[in-house]
This record gives C-alpha cells, sequence and structure tokens, in this order.
C-alpha cells in the first residue's frame, strides 16, 4: 500500500480505470501533456496515448456536451472542466441533457459520463477559481454529486463515479488535493455513491460536512474533545443522492446537528440537510440546527478569503452554541 | 500592399428549379424513377404527418407541435443519404427525416402528444431524440463522432438545426472540435430564414451561414433546400468525406417556414402573408412531381394512390396514438437511473398513496 496525496489518489483511480476498461476517455483542457493544472492526469497520455487522453479547444460547453455524445454513443467519458467558476456554461448540458436522457428516451439512450472539477476555496487562486455551488447541481434531477475529502474515499469514490451507469459530478477539494498523504490501496475496489462516512462516532452533537470542511470540522472535534464535547463527525460525500438514513440516525442518537459547508447560506445543501432533520427528527432534537457556511456574498479575492471560509473556530463556537442550548 | 492569407468559397448547389425544370446534369440517383417516387412519397407522408399533427393539436389531441411545411426536401434529402450506421441528432422540425431513419409514425405522435415513450424508438436506436434547446446537440454530434472514431466504426454523426442555432456558441464549439480533430460529424442547417419572429437578416450580418463553417476550418456549402436531388447530393459527399476520414461539412439547406413557428406561434404578428405566399412558388413537392411527371410520366392515378395510402397510413397511426393510455404517473421516476435509489422509491411510494 502507497502513502498517495488525494490528487495522485485521483490519478491512481484514473489509470485504474483507462487499464480496465477500453471504453473509458478522458479529455479537457490542459489534461494531456501537460497533465491537467493540477496534474490529475500527469503522466496518462504517456502510457494511454493521446486518442485515449485528449486535450480538448477551450470550451466548456463543447467538453460536457461531447461527454453526453460520446456516453451515449458507448464510451464513458471522464471530463474536465478545470476550475468551478467555469462550469456555469456546462449546467446547459447537464441539467438539459445529461441528467435527463435516460429517462427522456425510456432508458434507450444513457450517459455513463463524469465530469470532474476542482471544488472550493482556500488556495488563495485568482477570481472565479475559488466557488462552492455543488448545492445548484444537486437540485438538478438525475444528477449524481460527490465530494471527497480524503485520498482513498477520492480514489474509491472516483472509480465508482467511472462505473456508474449516469452521470456523475466529482467536485475535488483543491486545498485537500496536497494537504496530506494517507495509505491508498490500488485495488479496483470501488465505494458506495450513496452512503455517507462516519468518520468519527460521538454522543452529544453530529456535525454533517463535506470535502475541505472535513477537515476543519475533525479538528474541531478534536478541539471539542478536549471540552468534554463527544462529536460525531458525517462526510456526505455523495450531496445526490443523500444519504438521509445516516444523517438521521445519527441526529436521533446525538439530538443536535451542525452542518457545516463553504458554499453560501442560503438555499445551500445546509438549509435541505436542516429541512429533512425537521421532519423526520423533530422529536429527537434537543437543539435548533444549526448552519455553518460561507456568507451570502461574492467569494471575495484572495486577501479576504480567510474571512469568508468557514473555519474551527466558527464551528467550535456553533457547537458550543447547541450544547448551551439544551 | 498586405499579402492575401487565405481565401474561401462557397458554392450552391441546386439540380431543379422551382418549377422542376433540370438545371444541367443531375446526380446517378436521380436519374431513377424509382428512387425519385421514394423521396417524393417520403416528402408526401411527412406532409400529410404535419397536416395532422396540426389537427389534432388544434382539437386538443397534442401537444404544441413544430410544423414542417414547406421543408420536406431537408429532412428527406439529408436522411435519404445517411445509412444505418450513422446517427442522427434532430431538432425538432425534421419529422421527416426521422420518418426515413424508422421512426414511427406512432412515436411521432406519442412524443409531440407529451409522452416519452415516443423517444424509445423501436427502430433507429443509436439516434438521439430531437433536441429543443436550440444548438445544443452539435456537441451532442461531435461526442458521437468521437464515439464513432474510439470504437472503429464505419459511421457518421450527423446533426440539424435552424439558421437561429447558428448565432449560439455551442454550434461554434462543436463545429470547431469537428475541425480540429478531423471528426466525422456533417452539421445540416435548415435556413428556413426564420428564428420564431426573427428574420434571417437580422440573426447575423454574414452572408451566407455555410462561411460559418470556415472559421472552424471545416468546409462550408450551400444548398437549394426546396430541391431534395441537391440536399442528398450534397449530403452524401459530405458523408463520404467524413467517412474517409477526411472530417466533417456544414451545409446550409435555403428554403423557407411556411408555417407558424409551432403551434403557439401567430406569425402573422411579424410577417406579410403575401411574403409567404411568394414562397409557396418555391416549394419542394411541386417541383419534383413537375419534373416526375414530365421526365418519369408520373401519373395522375399514381398521385392518387399516393396520398391516399399517406392519408390511411397516418390516421391509423394517430388512432393508435389516441388509444395508447398514458403510463401510470410512477413511469416519472422509473427511468431517472439504472436503478432506483432510496430517495426515488421513497417518492414513488409517496405518489402511489396520494
Amino acid at each position: 500500500m502507497a502513502e498517495l496525496t488525494m490528487i495522485e489518489a485521483i490519478r491512481a483511480a484514473l489509470f485504474r480505470a483507462l487499464t480496465d476498461d477500453p471504453d473509458v476517455i478522458i479529455f479537457g483542457e490542459d489534461v494531456g501533456i501537460d497533465g491537467g493544472v493540477f496534474r490529475a492526469t500527469d503522466g496518462l497520455i504517456q502510457r494511454f496515448g493521446a486518442s485515449r487522453v485528449r486535450d480538448t479547444p477551450l470550451s466548456e460547453t463543447l467538453i460536457a456536451g461531447m461527454a453526453v455524445g460520446a456516453a451515449a454513443h458507448g464510451l464513458r467519458p471522464v471530463a474536465e472542466i478545470q476550475f468551478m467558476g467555469f462550469i456555469y456554461p456546462v449546467l446547459d448540458q447537464l441539467a438539459n441533457h445529461a441528467s435527463r436522457l435516460r429517462n427522456r428516451t425510456r432508458g434507450r439512450l444513457t450517459c455513463p459520463m463524469v465530469l470532474r472539477a476542482p471544488f472550493g476555496g482556500g488556495i488563495k487562486a485568482p477570481e472565479h477559481h475559488s466557488e462552492s455551488t455543488e448545492a445548484m447541481l444537486a437540485h438538478i434531477p438525475g444528477l449524481r454529486v460527490v465530494v471527497p475529502s480524503s485520498p482513498p474515499r477520492a480514489y474509491g469514490l472516483l472509480l465508482a463515479a467511472i462505473r456508474d451507469p449516469d452521470p456523475v459530478v466529482f467536485l475535488e477539494p483543491k486545498r485537500l488535493y496536497r494537504s496530506t498523504s494517507e495509505e491508498v490501496e490500488d485495488d479496483g475496489e470501488a465505494l458506495p455513491l450513496d452512503k455517507a462516512f462516519v468518520l468519527r462516532e460521538g454522543e452529544d452533537v453530529t456535525i454533517v460536512t463535506w470535502g475541505a470542511m472535513v477537515a476543519e470540522a475533525t479538528e474541531a472535534a478534536q478541539q471539542l474533545a478536549e471540552t468534554g464535547v463527544s462529536v460525531e463527525l458525517v462526510d456526505l460525500a455523495t450531496l445526490k443522492p443523500i444519504d438521509r438514513a445516516t444523517i438521521r440516525s445519527s441526529v436521533e442518537k446525538t439530538g443536535r446537528c451542525v452542518v457545516v459547508h463553504e458554499a453560501p447560506l442560503t438555499a445551500g445543501l445546509g438549509a435541505e440537510i436542516a429541512a429533512d432533520l425537521a421532519e423526520h427528527c423533530l422529536t429527537s432534537l434537543l437543539a435548533p440546527i444549526r448552519r455553518v457556511t460561507g456568507y451570502d456574498t461574492v467569494m471575495p479575492y484572495l486577501r479576504l478569503e480567510r474571512h469568508y471560509l468557514p473555519n474551527t473556530a466558527r464551528i467550535v463556537e456553533a457547537v458550543g452554541g447547541v450544547m448551551e442550548f439544551a | 500592399m498586405p499579402k492575401r492569407a487565405d481565401h474561401f468559397k462557397i458554392n450552391c448547389s441546386a439540380f431543379l428549379d422551382a418549377s422542376g425544370n433540370p438545371i444541367g446534369e443531375l446526380p446517378e440517383f436521380a436519374n431513377s424513377r424509382e428512387t425519385l417516387t421514394e423521396l417524393y412519397s417520403a416528402m408526401v407522408r411527412t406532409r400529410t404527418f404535419d397536416a395532422k399533427a396540426i389537427a389534432l393539436q388544434r382539437t386538443g389531441r397534442l401537444g404544441t407541435y413544430a410544423s414542417s411545411l414547406g421543408q420536406e426536401a431537408i429532412a428527406i434529402g439529408v436522411a435519404s443519404a445517411m445509412t444505418d450506421n450513422d446517427v442522427f441528432l434532430p431538432s425538432f422540425r425534421e419529422h421527416g427525416a426521422q420518418l426515413w431513419r424508422g421512426v414511427s409514425l406512432e412515436e411521432l405522435f406519442l412524443f409531440w402528444g407529451g409522452d416519452e415513450r415516443g423517444n424509445d424508438f423501436a427502430q433507429a436506436r443509436q439516434d438521439f431524440p430531437v433536441c429543443i434547446p436550440v444548438a445544443s446537440q452539435f456537441p451532442h454530434a461531435a461526442g458521437v463522432a468521437l464515439a464513432i472514431v474510439q470504437k472503429g466504426e464505419p459511421g457518421v454523426a450527423v446533426a440539424i438545426a435552424g439558421d437561429g442555432a447558428t448565432s449560439k456558441g455551442d454550434f461554434y464549439e462543436a463545429m470547431n472540435v469537428v475541425g480540429a480533430w478531423k471528426l466525422p460529424a456533417v452539421f445540416v442547417i435548415n435556413n428556413n430564414q426564420w428564428a420564431i419572429s426573427v428574420p434571417r437578416e437580422e440573426q447575423t450580418a454574414a452572408t451566407t451561414l455555410a462561411q460559418k463553417a470556415f472559421a472552424a476550418g471545416i468546409p462550408g456549402e450551400q444548398v437549394d433546400g426546396n430541391d431534395v436531388i441537391a440536399v442528398r447530393d450534397t449530403v452524401v459527399r459530405a458523408l463520404t468525406c467524413a467517412r474517409e476520414g477526411k472530417g466533417g461539412t456544414l451545409i446550409e439547406c435555403l428554403s423557407y417556414r411556411l408555417s407558424d413557428h409551432t403551434t403557439a406561434d401567430d406569425a402573422s404578428r411579424y410577417r406579410e402573408d403575401e411574403v409567404v405566399s411568394a414562397h409557396w412558388k418555391a416549394e419542394p413537392l411541386v417541383r419534383l412531381r413537375a419534373f416526375l411527371i414530365a421526365e418519369h410520366g408520373w401519373s395522375k392515378s399514381e398521385e392518387e394512390n399516393l396520398i391516399h395510402a399517406c392519408g390511411k397510413e397516418v390516421e391509423a397511426a394517430a388512432e393508435n396514438y389516441l388509444a395508447t393510455p398514458p403510463e401510470p404517473a410512477r413511469a416519472m421516476f422509473e427511468n431517472l437511473f439504472a436503478e432506483i435509489t432510496t430517495d426515488i422509491s421513497a417518492l414513488a411510494r409517496e405518489l402511489n398513496n396520494g
């Protein structure tokens, strides 16, 4: 077993998928000789050739639309959108086509494609490079949305996404690309696309989060443990479909919930989770559900970025609030 | 004096004039009475379907419908040039092409009647369903063409859209990659002069739509879109070129929308009846019938038999459509994913309890 960073784990999964299935093809901007701007596809063109690892023209709508067409005609495209801020033109293809091709043809044509994109803030990137727009994507019926938070989960979830018979948007928290290394077994084993991961069991409060916020929440849980608060930490990982059962059963046990995400508050996924708990777990709740999120403002440039992103201190404070309530 | 960096030329081909007189030498296939009557019959069948669809919509038995009146030669010219290996990616006005490719009249009625089963074609299994968001099918065609190349298949992806589509980025982005990667794709424009209420002249300052191909590095051609012989001949040449690995072509077919945009539109708000009337003189069925009568002795009884047969077939299909009950409501969930998810099965239960 090797210690891999998340970017290396992603590359390992891509390598594995290309090796296992001749229908898998990778394309996007600079994914070839350059290996992708974050190097996720580094070395793949040398091993698998320029026909299976293709540099596209600079053309996001094309990348997504071509993935739809190629998937419907028998390939398993893994397409890359270079940065999350460039995903907006792609929404047309995702919402109007990828997500509904199976449904509107009653299963005759399908769309087994993966759209990868670096996700979220925290690396002092330029404007339009640091957004978290997962809620927009999770709102589209027929689309799966996945966000890994560790190297082994990135490996297993990406393999699952590529093998899935339906379209998956795979959002990679770029702040975690190289922040840590973990043991990853390159065994070709995929992880389920509809199960949240309980990373830490606890008794007092459930923190539900995903992506880079898992690291902040993990740190918060450690600090809180020192003050005698036992946190159950749930990495949602698959944002659509949401594993409601895991969240509900955790909150039924702890009675308290804090949802943490980088995206702005209003109409974010935290609202969906809070509403679901209010509908299904009201009698278990001991305190109001709190959300720790990015603010309802435009993602600031890099100088103010750290003030925007939720951090350990804000999470600890929110947990303190719900603990004080009851 | 600056030197010329490059130069471009656009041909416009036509074989029959508006009265059905041949212009120069016809392509080989057009010497066959059988082939020509087949093309003519398909155009009549398309127009018969069109009239019935409008009648059904007007009496509340079909949803909003986009007529193809006057543009039948484009649909039939394109489809008759294609083979079963090719993949068709249509816009919403190419019923004739879908019918030629093997989509059934019942399926078309079902689709326009608001039933997804109309897209589950029993034949033409690889063809795409009608694309409503204008021009978004061109990137799909690039993807299909890419899959064809990767799998070493003999087919070509053929996408078609209206003149308004050429103002969209998707159209250019897809054409650009077809050029850059020499993909086997043919893009056809049904230039019927109108994008709902906006006329072709206001859509773009480009003197032709075909010239937009040059920016993508592929050939662009114009053809008289009311001349089915010319459309078929041009598409055959483009398909041959694509099959030989020489890349894609853009074909602009010049025609005219004799109908409203859809049954929800009222074209009298933005264009004069006299202008439309003038274009009836150039419509595609009349000229081919004139040619068939003059050159191949197409008889009155043959004409009557054809019209009768098309009417009977379309009526029967319409009856089958009207007799088809809607799917059970749960069908809206059953094909969302390959396997129904926990969330979705909860919704299906809710629906059944409601």
